[in-house]
């Protein structure tokens, strides 16, 4: 078994263009949360997400190239090609066939699609545009990644709900760990800001009026986010070989399903996950540092993941650092994991473990130290990251000091 | 209350639960009924639709059984009319 090391990331989301822009947020704790531009809230019962501000496909794509790309195939491309260059990786022909890419994605290009549909349903058009199915596809991101770079080796996406980017980063980790590939790009892309889809999720009523809060006693609930971050992974060994930068290293990979609700979290599916993680690992409780909780801000998903804390580590649950930093990058979904993958990695290598914002007031309920409001610089050898989904699916990674 | 709203809610509770009529009454709790938070949820889009009313996330937060669930809706459907004989 090989060492897996993570030596390019990038990013494009709401706290930035790319991962110094997200370092930067992070360490300030200042959240990318506000109004909804992409579409009109006038008729939803709330009003704001953490969307990659002021938009455009210019800067990235030419006009034509946009015209076959979903906003969110759009960004995994973005990140990806910050990835990719952050590695420093030269390519040649043996590695360009050999590479994978995994990406994970909750609603692929359904923004597209519910335009589609508006288009015939609501207009009265008796027809959609030729590019729906390729722009709405889940895969799009990945199949555009791999035109990008000219990579044709193994290539996929994986959709579980606001898991995917753990599975996908979690499957090309065991890749590169069992020589299946020698590189891959792995993490996640989202766009779900589209009439329809906040709809959709305006009617399940878990959507926060004002902003995230999570572990605080008066949260309202989560706020949805857009983006992707990806990654570029390869053997410790080779990397160091090349004079690589290592980011971090992803050290273990757990999962688990809750078979129990639809939406509701169980407490011991999510316990099972992190206890899967520390066992690929080969970790004990005590030497994990810092976790970063799945934390959606809802009033079930709290109280459980902490829950599942305390059940694993026992007494180190209150000398855990945990926060939840989709208090600042919003709920993004499917690339939600790729996002705070990214955020641990910069914990571990910058020494300064991201905050929860926003916090207001303890939860009896919620008491860990969750890092209220502040950065806080500390030295972390182990972390988690913690995904737990809708359907019960869930994904918790491991990642150690580079 | 009036007897035919909190009627029209019971068979609405009945019907997007799936469970006879006869077994909802306005005395019902939701944990003795089995209704979780999802179903709820479900409940109150299909209350949405059957009085036309919009109803806000934060008036349903305290809700626990019938009975609130009967005045809630009885509530905002006053408010409607009113706001119907304003205009």
């Amino acid at each position: 078994m090989r060492r897996v090391a993570i030596t390019g990331m990038g990013t494009i989301c709401a706290l930035g263009r790319n991962t110094a822009e997200f370092a930067e947020a992070l360490r300030e704790g200042r959240p990318g949360i506000g109004p909804i531009h992409s579409t009109d809230m006038t008729m939803m019962r709330f009003s704001n997400g953490a969307e990659v501000k002021d938009y455009s496909h210019q800067p990235y794509f030419d006009d034509r190239h946009a015209d076959f790309m979903d906003r969110f195939a759009q960004f995994a491309v973005i990140a990806a090609r910050e990835a990719v260059t952050d590695s420093g990786i030269q390519w040649t022909p043996e590695l360009l066939e050999t590479s994978a890419i995994i990406t994970g994605s909750c609603v692929g290009g359904q923004s597209t699609e519910d335009t589609g549909f508006h288009d015939v349903y609501k207009l009265g058009q008796n027809r959609v545009h030729p590019l729906t199915i390729p722009k709405t596809m889940a895969n799009a991101g990945a199949s555009h990644i791999s035109m990008e770079f000219g990579i044709t080796g193994p290539s996929f996406t994986i959709s579980t709900a606001c898991s995917s980017a753990a599975h996908a980063i979690g499957q090309a980790y065991w890749m590169v760990r069992n020589g299946v590939s020698d590189l891959a790009i792995t993490g996640g892309s989202e766009a779900p800001f589209s009439f329809g889809i906040l709809k959709a999720w305006e009617a399940m009523r878990v959507v926060s009026p004002d902003t995230c809060r999570p572990f605080s006693k008066d949260r309202r609930g989560m706020i949805l986010g857009e983006g992707s971050a990806m990654f570029v992974l390869e053997p410790l060994e080779a990397a160091q070989a090349r004079g690589a930068h290592i980011h971090a290293e992803i050290v273990g990979f757990g999962m688990s399903a809750d078979a129990c609700h639809i939406t509701q979290p169980s407490a011991e599916g999510a316990a099972r996950a992190m206890r899967a993680v520390l066992k690929d690992a080969k970790l004990s409780p005590e030497q994990v540092g810092y976790i970063n909780a799945h934390g959606t801000a809802t009033p079930a998903n709290d109280p459980t993941e902490t829950a599942a804390i305390r059940s694993v580590f026992g007494p180190h649950a209150d000398k855990l650092a945990i926060s939840s930093t989709k208090s600042m990058h919003g709920h993004a979904l499917g690339a939600a994991a790729a996002l705070e993958c990214m955020a641990t990695a910069l914990a571990l290598r910058d020494g300064v473990l991201p905050p929860t914002a926003n916090f207001n007031q303890p939860d009896p309920q919620c008491d860990l130290d969750v890092i209220p409001n502040q950065a806080r610089a500390a030295q972390v050898e182990y972390a988690l990251c913690n995904s737990f989904a809708f359907g019960g699916l869930n994904a918790v990674l491991a990642l150690r000091k580079g | 209350m009036s007897d035919d709203l909190s009627q029209r809610v019971l068979k609405v509770i009945a019907t997007s639960k799936r469970i006879p009529l006869e077994t909802v009454t306005i005395d019902s709790e939701f944990e003795q009924l089995g209704i979780d938070s999802m179903d709820a949820v479900e409940i109150l889009f299909a209350l949405e639709n059957e009085f036309d009313i919009n109803i806000p996330d934060d008036e349903v937060r305290s809700v626990r059984n019938v009975r609130q669930m009967c005045e809630g809706v009885e509530k905002l459907v006053a408010a409607k009319s009113d706001s119907a004989a304003k205009q």
